[in-house]
């Protein structure tokens, strides 16, 4: 064992020993130090500890939330209680370009609003009714879904009967969606659930009219703080044609399409590498990992894309990365000098904590923390790699674990989101939400980090900071 | 005021023999509410002489929500005074019946149907315990005892072994005790016997024998209990016989329920099954 990494389980040693034996035990198996080699696995994807504050979402907000919500022309109906629908209402960063209302439903809230007697009578005469309505008071909807709330799969309504009906006589197409909050251990399974009903009852149902030997499509960019919109710009400088983003922005029948398109480029692996592997399968069309944070992660992105494709790609992509060298080296040499060194610990859901690595190191930082809210093994194992040894790693971090993680640690910068950020700037560190990036962004693209050097250069260096003294330096 | 609450396999005359029960206990002047606990809503057609009473959760569904509801719309009073209600729920397949028991139960309390006249209220609640919701009758501050209708068939007493080991569950949380079997004879050879037996195994004792008679069937078809129907009828007695020992009983026990093997070898000693040299490879065979 390096003095590295005996360092670091000496801490995290000192952070458990406060738990009992039992909860110990298995929270040691969450939090390791980083070994490169990838010899000392995270265990990840396993229940939550009760009474330990998680900040874990569900089955509910995977599938509405995060995979089927930025899909703009669609309607998408809480179905169960009011409350799910109300309280997850417009709190994801989700952009959408429209006329709402029109061709644009994102900033809506559709619930069926779930009473006693739906419960004890069954709620799908009521379905079918509120699915005519919406149809009545959105004509131009392209299609519904149905996201059930827990009650839906505890009473047993059949709501993929009714959807199949109701697409007959609608003439658009219902998805039933089966992502009760029950179901699994995070809003991880909400992702596959969704990733499923699309493959189900959308993908494929439509054809490409016109193709080009450039045509991809942006998988797991959920275009918060307009990113999607910043990636779609840049791979559009090269040549590409991107013909369908999954799903910010998104539209059911860009979702259709796909099967129609050369390579799937995928940014947020986690979320949909189902759907993925699926189009793989069934149709041949091969997929890649990207990462559009920070110019080095870009530059060799966009490279490895390149390869794929021909020469003018090729010549088009260098062209391309030479046009927005100086322009990225400004922000370096302008940021870099107020950055270096700095120390940054990152806990966010299932693919930042690895994809802003580079972009915080093209600004000089370090990354001393990171860890998943609902990461997978295959997560960790692409992590592994890109930290130094010894780095702390936590999975499904308790708000103990974090606090005590932070004060021991030191870190120059906490990034991570709403749940966390008011208790680590009451103790007087600087904070970024690395979730909905603090109503700032995009974060993506050329465009996107020179915001996000500015951001991490206005929380670190605000001389706010300087009036509070955090609980170590008193 | 006493809960008492009636459970028992499908079919096995629970909402006869409570309402008949019922009738005689008001005919010895005592105040009585019933509350049907099965979606069915056929507990309270003998007392009510109606095909089916307005139920809680129909007129909630009908207004929108519980809370639209007015007590005297679903609380009706029949013969000789008894208080009838119902929870209802939905046709079989759809929603939640469990539900539907819990919310009427709490409507009828938060509006007032307990009253402190009342000496009896008895729950008559669907077969088997298959859900929370249908042991709602049973949780603290509801009925502390528990009568289990069964016969000499082996599924009722299944059934019954089954009602006791949710009975158990409840005793150590809410404190519910069990009064002991009523037998609804099906004329099954030494019916009284095995049920008397059975009784015992589960730590209590069969309180009545309710032998068959067909002027349950004639009562039943005019939409009235024995008692009401032909008061001078023997049968009638045996429900009075069958009243007065439920009101008289003060031997409430928390059941020792047994288990399949025990129950088999109980059926086996009164001649139902054969000798278990007899039966090996027979069920085997059976299954190949």
């Amino acid at each position: 064992m390096s003095v590295a990494i005996a360092k670091t389980q000496e801490i995290i040693d000192d952070i458990l020993k406060v738990y009992p034996e039992k909860t110990r035990k298995k929270r040691a198996l969450h939090i390791k130090p980083n070994d490169t080699s990838g010899g000392c696995p995270v265990k990840s994807n396993m229940k939550s500890i009760p009474g330990v504050m998680t900040a874990r979402g569900c089955a509910y907000a995977g599938s509405k939330g995060v995979v089927w919500g930025p899909v703009k022309d669609m309607v998408h109906l809480s179905h169960g209680p009011v409350g799910c629908g109300h309280y997850s209402w417009a709190t994801r960063r989700n952009l959408a370009s429209g006329k709402p209302g029109v061709d644009n439903f994102v900033p809506f809230h559709f619930t069926s609003d779930f009473q006693e007697r739906d419960i004890v009578y069954g709620g799908d005469k009521r379905l079918e009714t509120i699915l005519r309505e919406i149809k009545t008071l959105f004509p131009l909807a392209k299609g519904i879904t149905i996201q059930s709330e827990c009650p839906i799969g505890l009473i047993g309504d059949d709501i993929e009967a009714v959807a199949k009906k109701m697409t007959k006589e609608m003439g658009i197409p219902i998805v039933p969606v089966r992502c009760e909050g029950f179901r699994g251990v995070s809003q991880s399974l909400g992702h596959h659930i969704a990733n499923d009903s699309i493959r189900d009852h959308v993908l494929g149902k439509k054809k490409l009219e016109e193709k080009t030997p450039y045509d991809v499509a942006l998988i797991g960019d959920y275009n918060i703080g307009g990113d999607a919109w910043a990636v779609k710009e840049l791979l559009e400088e090269i040549g590409y044609r991107v013909v369908s983003i999954w799903s910010g922005d998104g539209t059911l029948d860009g979702l259709s399409v796909t099967p129609d398109v050369k390579l799937n480029i995928i940014h947020c692996y986690r979320s949909m590498n189902y759907i993925c592997r699926h189009m793989e399968e069934k149709y041949g069309i091969p997929w890649m990992e990207v990462n559009f944070f920070g110019p080095s992660k870009i530059k060799a992105s966009l490279r490895k894309l390149a390869e794929r494709f021909d020469d003018s790609i090729k010549e088009k992509t260098e062209e391309v990365i030479k046009r927005h060298e100086s322009e990225m080296q400004k922000v370096i040499d302008k940021y870099r000098s107020r950055l270096e060194g700095k120390k940054i610990m990152l806990y966010v859901g299932g693919l930042r904590p690895r994809h802003t690595i580079g972009a915080f190191e093209d600004l000089g930082m370090e990354i001393i923390g990171a860890g998943y809210e609902f990461g997978h093994s295959d997560d960790y194992t692409r992590t592994y790699p890109m930290l130094k040894e010894g780095v702390v790693l936590f999975d499904d971090v308790t708000h103990y674990e974090f606090e005590e993680l932070v004060k021991k640690l030191k870190p120059d910068l906490v990034a991570s989101g709403i749940k966390e950020k008011y208790v680590f700037q009451k103790m007087g560190l600087p904070f970024r939400q690395m979730h909905s990036w603090d109503y700032s962004g995009p974060y993506h693209g050329w465009k996107g980090f020179s915001i996000f050097a500015r951001d991490m250069d206005m929380a670190i260096n605000s001389p706010t900071w300087g009036l509070i003294n955090p609980p170590w330096k008193e | 005021m006493r809960q008492i609450a009636i459970y028992g396999k499908g079919g096995i005359g629970k909402s006869t023999t409570t309402q008949n029960t019922v009738a005689a206990i008001a005919e010895m002047g005592k105040k009585v509410m019933i509350v049907g606990c099965d979606p069915k809503a056929d507990s309270t057609r003998l007392i009510l002489h109606s095909k089916a009473q307005t139920t809680v959760m129909d007129l909630a569904r009908e207004k929108g929500t519980v809370e639209d509801l007015e007590l005297k719309d679903v609380l009706l009073t029949g013969y000789s005074g008894i208080k009838c209600s119902e929870s209802g729920g939905p046709e079989p397949g759809v929603g939640c019946a469990g539900r539907g028991v819990i919310t009427a139960i709490n409507f009828l309390e938060e509006n007032g149907a307990y009253t402190k006249d009342l000496d009896f209220v008895f729950y008559d609640v669907l077969g088997d315990v298959v859900c929370g919701g249908f042991a709602m009758p049973i949780r603290e501050g509801k009925a502390q005892e528990i009568y289990i209708v069964t016969s000499g068939e082996m599924m009722a007493m299944y059934a019954a072994n089954n009602i006791a080991k949710g009975i158990l569950k409840y005793a150590h949380s809410g404190g519910v005790r069990l009064g002991g079997l009523i037998c609804n004879s099906r004329q099954v050879d030494r019916e009284y016997e095995l049920i008397d037996a059975l009784a015992k195994r589960l730590g209590t004792k069969l309180i009545h024998f309710i032998p068959r008679d067909n002027v349950v069937q004639r009562a039943e078809l005019r939409r009235m209990t024995v008692i009401e129907y032909s008061k001078e009828h023997p049968q009638a007695d045996e429900y009075r016989k069958l009243a007065k020992t439920i009101v008289d009983n003060k031997d409430m026990v928390v059941p020792t329920p047994i288990t399949m093997d025990e129950l088999e070898a109980l059926l086996m000693e009164y001649g139902f099954l054969e000798k278990e040299s007899d039966m090996i490879g027979v069920a085997e065979e059976a299954a190949a």
